[in-house]
């Protein structure tokens, strides 16, 4: 087969099967993989989920709240009980939109009484080699035993070149800051719940 | 042995980055690491590889007026679904890789290649093509990331062999990346006009 002449119609048919091709190629692999990746998505939720309450058996609850007023997405606040009913804690699956790639998703574990057992990284797209530190055991383990309900420090978790005392990851304050952003909403959320649900505090 | 030529040739002679200079964004964005070299270089090469072959395949059926857009379409439709089956059905590979799929939708040496070389030439020379300079690729990745890393981070493939209080830290900032790849290029140019 000789190569197509470059006549107006040539182009147009050329142009409309590859583009109708293709639309119809993404969409059956979007509807092909979709179940694929929730199913995916949603076992990084629960491996997250265990990863920052680590010693609770028992029964979640989740519930959907939005933390602060204008925010745009909802966040899931996984209410932890124990097998006799009392509240263990939560693990929210909290976000924030101040990344340096846009956005990321965290997951935070907090006790009954407020104070983070411990954070992990759900989904983000930070640069590689600077702001994907945040996934790092060395910055997550800083959050642990950091009590933010009652707010121990005015305004919530910062860097400490803000003045807060999380070290940010050296090149990455940007990442960091949105990380202190999303533990923070992650409280707001927690303690919102927890008013909404009567449970006493 | 000219297909041999053709597989050897994107590895030093025609590099794709040091002499080509294809594929710049990737090339300075991702090589903070080592291993972030190898990742991009070896998706790269996966794709390159496949997309050489498709394009060979249309070519016919491509009027040359318009086979620039006609080849940005293929290749991102092409990129996006290999992300998606990745990330679908293959998550560990997804987790190491995910991150560089997105960035080669509109890698100038995808299209480049499909360009200057998969238009004209049979399906394999096409997908022999792909691999050589995908490996030419992965190559000068990898040696830039390793020599980031070794200076910025202090570390190689991940493994720390020195205190973090020793780092030279604009290596992994995106001024140590074109210090890199100059002194890197102007070597290899050196060496190539001896």
């Amino acid at each position: 087969m000789s190569k197509k002449p470059s006549t107006l119609v040539n182009m147009l048919l050329a142009l409309a099967v590859i583009a109708v091709v293709a639309a119809g190629a993404l969409a059956g692999g979007y509807v092909l993989t979709k179940d694929a990746i929730d199913k995916e998505q949603q076992k990084k939720s629960q491996t997250a989920m265990e990863q920052v309450l680590p010693k609770f058996q028992g029964t979640t609850e989740a519930v959907s709240v939005q933390a602060r007023q204008g925010d745009k997405n909802d966040v899931t606040v996984n209410l932890a009980y124990n097998n006799d009913g009392s509240l263990f804690g939560a693990a929210v699956e909290t976000y924030t939109d101040k990344a340096f790639g846009g956005s990321f998703t965290i997951m935070v574990g907090f006790d009954a009484e407020g104070t983070i057992i411990g954070t992990a990284v759900v989904k983000a797209a930070e640069t590689p080699g600077l702001g994907d530190k945040i996934k790092t055991e060395k910055f997550n383990g800083q959050f642990a035993k950091k009590q933010l309900r009652p707010w121990d420090v005015e305004g919530g978790l910062s860097v400490t070149k803000d003045g807060g005392q999380v070290d940010a990851i050296t090149a990455a304050t940007i990442s960091s800051r949105a990380f202190c952003d999303a533990v923070n909403r992650a409280a707001e959320a927690y303690q919102k719940v927890l008013n909404q649900k009567g449970v006493a505090q | 042995m000219k297909k041999l030529r053709i597989l050897f040739n994107g590895i030093l002679k025609e590099n794709p980055t040091f002499v080509l200079v294809l594929g710049m964004c990737p090339t300075l964005g991702v090589t903070t690491s080592a291993f972030n070299g190898f990742g991009m270089g070896v998706a790269t090469m996966f794709v390159l590889m496949l997309s050489n072959m498709l394009i060979s395949l249309l070519k016919n059926f491509i009027p040359d007026m318009v086979r620039i857009p006609a080849y940005i379409v293929v290749i991102a439709t092409f990129v996006s679904i290999v992300d998606l089956l990745i990330q679908g059905f293959v998550p560990a590979l997804g987790e190491s890789l995910g991150l560089f799929i997105p960035l080669i939708v509109v890698n100038c040496i995808v299209l480049g290649r499909a360009e200057a070389f998969a238009s004209k030439n049979s399906v394999f020379d096409s997908m022999l093509d792909g691999i050589g300079m995908g490996l030419g690729f992965t190559l000068s990745l990898t040696v830039i990331g390793a020599i980031r890393e070794i200076l910025g981070s202090g570390s190689i493939f991940g493994f720390q062999f020195l205190p973090e209080t020793y780092n030279i830290l604009i290596f992994v900032l995106a001024p140590g990346a074109f210090f890199v790849l100059g002194f890197l290029m102007a070597l290899i140019r050196h060496l190539q006009s001896k």
